[in-house]
């Protein structure tokens, strides 16, 4: 079976997905565990596992509002509840 | 695995057919069920039916799984079915345009309008409700992938590629022990449940048997083919959040520890799965087959109405300390003296 150059596909609001021959590797150059051949590499910079991805883009961004926007009694909820 | 103990009329045609017992015309109108979806015997007949296609019972006799009586029963059973899921289930109004139907699946995913068992298992749930959960959870978990994997001769080129992509990675890349039934037997054992496969479906209520019978209908009915599609992207598009919290939540009811990998590997494979399902499985395939958009969206809205359903119920009994599985068997016979 011949090895097939990686690829690395940029989905839409999404993370970059890499398959074919590639190694992850930290910034010593160690290879990362993952036994996957296909892996999501986080771009939104908020998952817990990046590099690669767990679908934290998804979730609405905390929303900072300017404290005379406030209302008086609670400040508002940081995104929907899921 | 053998038959299952009847809960109605149906349940019990369905089994004498299976073990060629004589059985007279059913006790039955499948008309004057309420509720196909919650209807524990209608589920559990229909269940059995399908059951033949997958690992089929110890004690089937003869060739039942294509009796030409049952498949006209099973049939009946799922016109019905069909019928009330379309009630239950909430599509959009308008037809989805076959370039939009990867943003209206993000849409439908995005905020599902139902209640949260994930955070509850996260950070209430007492053990006894988690192994509930897990037990609720493995009627589908233990044949993972096989209801999907109907679709794979139903389709063609790019949105087939996408949907073996997937498929690959639920079976394990090809490593018996890391199939991702096979994680979550491991998962049921580090709760101390047993992991046999039919073990607990005498206790799983019609609905939790509807929630993997719908997958065995749409997958397989050639006609349904962009439902399923769609039914599979709904799943992966709301599994990593959810499996990060159900991680964290088995570790803190005392769930063995490396048993929680089931959960941790949802949450990365997941990540893949979903984009995947979304874009090259569902989105190439409306591309292809344009008239198969709307059917793709409905797959979706049914997986996520029959999740919404199950997780309302499951808190609800849960808020007023009971359980929604049926009791023992020896605790219905004790009942029925």
């Amino acid at each position: 079976m011949t090895d097939h150059r990686a690829t690395i596909q940029a989905y839409p609001n999404g993370p970059l997905i890499v398959r074919g021959d590639f190694e992850v590797q930290d910034h010593l150059g160690n290879p990362l565990p993952n036994a996957r051949r296909t892996v999501a590499l986080c771009r939104c910079g908020r998952s817990a596992l990046k590099p690669f991805c767990d679908g934290t883009h998804k979730k609405p961004m905390a929303r900072r509002v300017p404290e005379h926007d406030l209302p008086s009694d609670n400040g508002q909820g940081a995104g929907r509840p899921s | 695995m053998r038959t299952p103990a009847p809960r109605g009329p149906l349940s019990e045609h369905v089994r004498s057919i299976i073990r060629s017992e004589p059985s007279e015309t059913c006790g039955r109108n499948i008309a004057d069920v309420d509720d196909a979806i919650t209807d524990d015997d209608l589920q559990l007949a229909l269940w059995m039916s399908y059951e033949l296609h997958y690992r089929g019972f110890d004690d089937a006799i003869g060739d039942a799984e294509w009796d030409l009586d049952l498949l006209r029963l099973r049939a009946e059973m799922e016109r019905q079915f069909l019928e009330d899921l379309r009630r239950t289930v909430d599509p959009p109004t308008n037809k989805v345009r076959p370039l939009d139907v990867p943003d209206a699946l993000a849409r439908l995913t995005s905020d599902t309008g139902g209640p949260s068992l994930s955070r509850y298992l996260q950070v209430e749930a007492s053990r006894g409700q988690f192994e509930e959960f897990v037990i609720h959870r493995s009627a589908y978990h233990l044949k993972e992938a096989d209801p999907h994997s109907w679709a794979i001769p139903r389709l063609t080129g790019a949105s087939k590629a996408a949907l073996i992509e997937i498929q690959f990675d639920e079976y394990g890349a090809g490593s018996a022990p890391r199939m991702h039934s096979e994680l979550f037997r491991y998962a049921m054992r580090g709760l101390g449940l047993d992991d046999r496969y039919g073990h607990y479906l005498d206790r799983v209520p019609g609905l939790t048997l509807a929630m993997t019978n719908i997958i065995s209908y749409l997958g397989l009915h050639h006609r349904w083919r962009g439902a399923l599609a769609g039914h599979l992207a709904a799943f992966e598009m709301t599994s990593s959040a959810p499996n990060r919290r159900y991680a964290a939540g088995y570790r803190r009811v005392g769930g063995v520890h490396d048993a929680a990998l089931f959960y941790d590997e949802h949450v990365a494979a997941d990540a893949v799965h979903e984009q995947v399902a979304a874009h090259d499985l569902c989105g190439r395939l409306a591309e292809c087959e344009p008239s198969l958009a709307d059917d793709i969206v409905f797959g979706a809205a049914a997986c996520l109405a029959l999740d919404n359903l199950f997780a309302k119920k499951l808190l609800c009994a849960w808020a007023s300390g009971q359980s929604l599985l049926l009791p023992e068997r020896s605790e219905r016979m004790a009942l029925a003296l």
